[in-house]
């Protein structure tokens, strides 16, 4: 099956391409309105149509797709420096530390993930510009989906410390931080690297599901969230199928990362 | 004994944590102890003052957890803001409505996910494996509120949607749970010698797998009550899935608060009982 994960990884390399080019091969920027023409349905001029607003869609989902598919990794990455932190030093050090991290990290899973994102996006404020509701929504998407990372990390941490490079590190006089960064963190690289790539598609469809609601990334911001807001006003489905284009780009995209993971990677 | 002693303490323990931070966050948030009847022009100046006086009763921050937890202990769980209702009465008129959308779609997507996993493992063709794949890698794909849209949409029952979101996920660990314990040498000798597909599977197979899969009961509990949320949102039904993003929206942060805790609790209990299970049932082994 190297094919379906070569075509899957091509998917995403040209979907990247598209969102970094998007200020040259989109006809509009995502703000403008065009107001003459709201609500219209798919033409040559505008492929995807417009919004109620007069905003052209094609240029809306190409810059959305630019902010969910370079965020979601952006918070991907904040929730695996952070599992890499906790778990790795848990797994290090061990004991009562590692009791702690455990329990800790065993709260934050049997919590409603959505549940916990709603309420502490509650507490920030939500009336912010839209490039501050951005920072604050995958923010807190890294910030707060670091547990299940980091029970992998540290299980796989204490294993190292007990294994026999780093018995042999020991016997050779090295210790403390010096054993932690040159024998232990180097080996956690591959999980670390799953960790980060299995967060990825978790992260867009909770991004996905809190914009929404609502509670994601602010107007005029585009995001695969809001553009799916605008199914909400939709009667039937054949009535304007283009709609349907964010929703379609997000379930490929997703599974495209899904395919583009390894097994062994999923199964961590 | 000591089992359940231990997380009957552990449950307590994450409460009291739980309900010092959720305390705290309440009362740091932005707009704490600031009151809008303070600016009704109706009320007397003693009346204002009045309000101001018991906000000021917790002013200070170990006052109001003081306040809370004595609050807490006798069943109180203060005012909604929004609504203007006590958060004990919504939850009472609300929690039946969620227990019924979660309970519908735990039970929808444990049969569909185990009856799936179980026809992926012990077909000889491939087929159905590859379909339920298929079906399970494609629904893992679709938020949740889009799903929950959709059935709108097309007239459906939104409360299936939970359990189509807790399916795909009890699928693929029950699917990769049958099929290790398909590959022990002990079920590939019951098989050598001639034993039936059921019977392996109900006799060698799934023994094996119960403890893990009874496990993953807490976890689809939390699944479950997360998707929850979008699902009332959209579908409009009056569950605390749809209280929680009232309560979002409306910055109702003791609602929120609350609702949070509740649903942990519930979840707990739910892991704890899962937990439990497991250890008698390796007990059983034993």
């Amino acid at each position: 099956m190297k094919w379906v994960r070569r075509s899957a990884i091509a998917f995403l390399l040209a979907v990247a391409a598209a969102c970094v080019l998007a200020d040259y091969v989109t006809p509009a920027d995502y703000a403008h309105q065009f107001r003459d023409v709201p609500d219209a349905a798919s033409s040559p001029q505008h492929l995807l149509g417009t919004d109620a607003l007069g905003r052209d869609r094609l240029s809306r989902l190409l810059y959305g797709t630019r902010v969910s598919l370079l965020l979601a990794p952006a918070a991907a990455l904040l929730s695996s420096v952070l599992a890499a932190l906790i778990g790795g030093a848990a797994g290090f050090v061990g004991g009562w530390m590692e009791t702690c991290v455990m329990a800790a990290t065993d709260l934050f899973l049997s919590l409603p993930w959505l549940f916990l994102l709603i309420t502490v996006r509650a507490f920030l404020p939500l009336n912010v510009s839209p490039i501050v509701s951005v920072a604050i929504t995958f923010a807190l998407l890294g910030c707060l989906g670091w547990a299940g990372a980091a029970r992998v990390i540290c299980a796989d941490a204490r294993t190292l410390c007990g294994s026999d490079i780093v018995l042999l590190a020991r016997a050779s006089g090295s210790s403390g931080f010096r054993l932690l960064w040159r024998h232990v963190v180097p080996n956690l690289k591959p999980v670390l690297y799953a960790q980060f790539w299995i967060s990825v598609p978790v992260f867009i469809l909770t991004e996905a599901n809190l914009g929404m609601l609502g509670l994601g990334v602010a107007e005029p911001l585009p995001s695969w969230g809001s553009l799916l807001r605008e199914l909400e006003s939709f009667s039937s489905f054949s009535a304007q199928p283009w709609q349907f284009a964010p929703l379609f780009l997000l379930i490929v995209t997703v599974s495209c990362f899904h395919l583009a993971l390894r097994k062994e990677e999923l199964c961590a | 004994m000591r089992k359940l002693r231990k997380h009957v303490v552990r449950l307590l323990i994450v409460l009291v944590i739980g309900g010092f931070l959720g305390a705290t966050l309440v009362r740091l948030a932005p707009g704490f102890g600031v009151d809008e009847e303070e600016l009704d022009s109706r009320l007397s100046q003693e009346s204002i003052e009045a309000v101001r006086q018991s906000n000021a009763a917790q002013g200070s921050l170990a006052g109001y957890y003081v306040h809370y937890l004595s609050q807490l202990a006798h069943g109180d769980l203060g005012v909604s803001r929004t609504l203007h209702q006590p958060v004990r009465q919504l939850l009472a008129e609300r929690l039946p409505e969620t227990l019924k959308s979660v309970g519908l779609g735990l039970a929808l997507g444990w049969s569909a996910g185990l009856a799936l996993a179980m026809v992926a493992v012990m077909s000889r063709t491939g087929l159905a494996d590859l379909i339920a794949s298929l079906l399970a890698s494609v629904l893992l794909c679709f938020p949740a509120a889009v799903m929950a849209l959709l059935f709108v949409l097309a007239q459906a029952p939104g409360r299936l949607v939970v359990g189509l979101i807790v399916f795909p996920k009890i699928f693929h660990y029950a699917r990769n749970l049958l099929v290790r314990s398909a590959s022990l040498p002990h079920v590939l000798t019951a098989r050598a010698k001639g034993l039936g597909g059921i019977r392996v599977l109900l006799w060698h197979i799934l023994p094996i797998a119960a403890p893990q899969l009874l496990a993953l009961t807490g976890i689809s509990f939390s699944l479950a009550f997360a998707a929850a949320i979008p699902v009332e949102v959209l579908c409009d039904l009056p569950g605390i899935g749809q209280l929680a993003w009232e309560a979002a929206m409306g910055r109702d942060l003791e609602l929120l608060v609350n609702l949070t805790m509740l649903v942990t609790l519930v979840t707990l209990l739910a892991n704890s009982a899962a937990d439990m299970a497991v250890h008698r049932c390796e007990e059983g082994e034993a």
